[in-house]
């Protein structure tokens, strides 16, 4: 851990990296103490300081209700961010185990398991989202059930092909002489050596399902108003290019900020983990 | 078979075992109707050019998989082709390479400790005394527990898992060219521990590897496969002294000539395992 730190701290890119993904997570967490006007996350309106450029108090500007736009920035953040932990918080664990049981257990299970994964992932992910989206309710929980749907293939994918290749290896074959159960040589033998693959591919998609949910809801098919999301900011802000340049201006460098750090993360921690994502 | 296996029940026991593996349309016979038997306490050697079929045998006798024609006997009682936990306790292996066989994610404890979990061995506060003394009677500090393998040296690793294949506490050890992929010292100090826990443990080898040179000092019998055949076992004096079959003496005019010194090395490694 000290060494992955280290490392990463020697390389420019992955310091950016670390800086912007701190930032962002930095702004999600503490958004009630950093935004100026931390009730403007909500249905507040003034119409005495509506669609106003970059101004103090309001640094990056007020939206066409008179919000401040730099406050519902921050409190985006936290949703972006907490989309993105859940979807991977289900994701993840889902593919694991479909992963790890196609790729050890073989046979029909195998077939079976690896045939619906490459359905799911035959399928452009936009389109897979927004015909969840479009069967149910545009809600925030629906978005975030939208995304895991595509979400999981991935990880089954990656992992499968780990555990094809580690299966062949010694250790497993010794588990099984001992007499181990399949459980645990899955989980406990297999999937610790998948870590370092499934904590990059983590870091790098965090910055994928945020933009994912921000296309969702710039086609209207996300987070609803009164909350804050940067897609729909973007989306409405659009209307009002180039005169109201801000509305659109500062939530995409909110987006640019955070999938780009991400990236630079899961790439450094890729160099380093040596995971094949 | 000499005077001395007739006497001595065996332990384990090939009868008429075959092997086909099909791959598509391609078929490849590994063994061919084999007869071998190892008695109790033995060390039975299995030598052979590679693609011989020795891992094939060592792999069948573990229950990887089943032999497509005979059996296998262990104390007189057919072994099946789905063993149980106890059976699988009873035949354990040690593989070639100790790098792949031991998991580069799990402490060298949590390795061994599976084996005492698995089997239920000593109870569970027990277990990790238990691990130390492993580490201990395979010639390691009992606090390697806590190291990776990526943390020891090729020879340090292969007593690792010669000490996981002990925790089961096995009656027979299936040694799948344990020594090849170290160097000749190591080579000969890893012989000698093998040697030495094979007496004190009462353990019946099967010892397979290509190299007659390696087996000459550890091994009370051999058996020499020839693609897939059996073309002669003898006690292992015999063997050399007196070699029946033209594969055999090929085999062993193929050992290396070794130096005065090496040879005094070997024997000086191998002999004073009772004065230790
Ligand atoms: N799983 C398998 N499928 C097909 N052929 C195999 C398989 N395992 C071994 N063989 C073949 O059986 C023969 C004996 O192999 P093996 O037992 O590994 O030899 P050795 O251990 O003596 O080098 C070889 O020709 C090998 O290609
Ligand atoms: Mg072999």
């Amino acid at each position: 851990m000290r060494r992955v730190m280290w490392i990463l701290l020697s390389n420019p890119l992955s310091v950016i990296g670390l800086l912007l993904v701190g930032t962002v997570i930095f702004s999600a967490v503490f958004a009630d103490f950093i935004a100026p006007f931390p009730s403007h996350r909500g249905a507040v309106v003034d119409f005495s300081n509506f669609n106003q450029p970059p101004h103090w108090p309001n640094i990056f500007g007020t939206d066409l209700v008179g919000r401040d736009l730099f406050s519902r920035i921050l409190f985006a953040y936290r949703i972006s961010l907490m989309l993105g932990v859940v979807v991977l918080a289900i994701a993840v664990p889902i593919g694991v185990t479909v992963g790890l049981a196609a790729g050890y257990l073989g046979g029909w299970v195998e077939f079976a398991l690896m045939r619906l994964t490459d359905v799911f992932l035959s399928i452009p992910p936009l389109v897979l989202a927004m015909s969840v989206m479009g069967l149910l309710e545009p809600t925030l929980t629906n978005g975030m059930l939208a995304v895991t749907t595509m979400w999981w293939p991935w990880y089954a994918r990656l992992v499968y092909n780990i555990t094809r290749s580690e299966s062949q290896e010694g250790y497993v074959l010794a588990a099984e002489i001992i007499g181990a159960s399949r459980l645990h040589i899955m989980f406990r033998e297999i999937l610790p050596n998948c870590v370092p693959s499934i904590v990059t591919k983590m870091t790098l998609d965090l910055g994928f399902v945020i933009l994912i949910a921000s296309s969702l809801s710039f086609l209207g098919l996300g987070v609803q108003a009164p909350t804050p999301d940067l897609g729909s900011m973007v989306a409405e802000g659009g209307n009002y290019l180039p005169d109201s340049w801000w509305l659109t201006v500062f939530p995409s460098l909110a987006i640019l900020i955070a999938v780009f750090g991400f990236n630079l993360l899961g790439d450094a921690l890729r160099q380093i983990l040596g995971g094949d994502t | 078979m000499s005077r001395s296996e007739i006497m001595n029940a065996p332990v384990l026991e090939a009868r008429n075992v075959s092997k086909t593996f099909v791959t598509g349309s391609h078929e490849v016979k590994a063994l061919d109707t084999l007869n071998l038997s190892a008695s109790k306490g033995e060390c039975l050697a299995i030598v052979g050019e590679s693609g011989s079929g020795k891992t094939t045998f060592a792999n069948m006798l573990l229950g990887i998989y089943p032999p497509t024609t005979g059996e296998f006997f262990l104390d007189g009682m057919l072994l099946p082709a789905r063993r149980n936990l106890v059976l699988r306790r009873t035949i354990q292996l040690v593989q070639q390479n100790p790098l792949s066989s031991l998991n580069p994610r799990r402490t060298v404890g949590a390795s061994l400790r599976l084996a005492l979990d698995v089997h239920s061995i000593g109870d569970r506060p027990g277990r990790s005394l238990r691990v130390g003394a492993l580490l201990e009677e395979v010639g390691l500090p009992a606090e390697y527990a806590q190291r990776y393998p990526s943390a020891l040296s090729g020879g340090q690793r292969q007593r690792i898992a010669i000490a996981r294949a002990l925790a089961c506490e096995p009656e027979i050890l299936v040694l799948d060219e344990p020594t090849s992929a170290l160097d000749v010292l190591v080579q000969a100090r890893v012989l000698r521990l093998l040697d030495e826990l094979r007496h004190r443990r009462n353990l019946t080898y099967v010892f397979i590897s290509h190299d007659l040179a390696v087996v000459r000092n550890i091994a009370d019998c051999v058996a020499v496969f020839e693609r897939g055949k059996l073309v002669e076992q003898a006690r292992t004096q015999n063997l050399f002294s007196n070699p029946a079959h033209a594969y055999t003496r090929s085999l062993i005019s193929a050992i290396p000539i070794v130096t005065d010194e090496e040879d005094e090395l070997r024997r000086t490694m191998m002999e004073p395992r009772h004065a230790h």
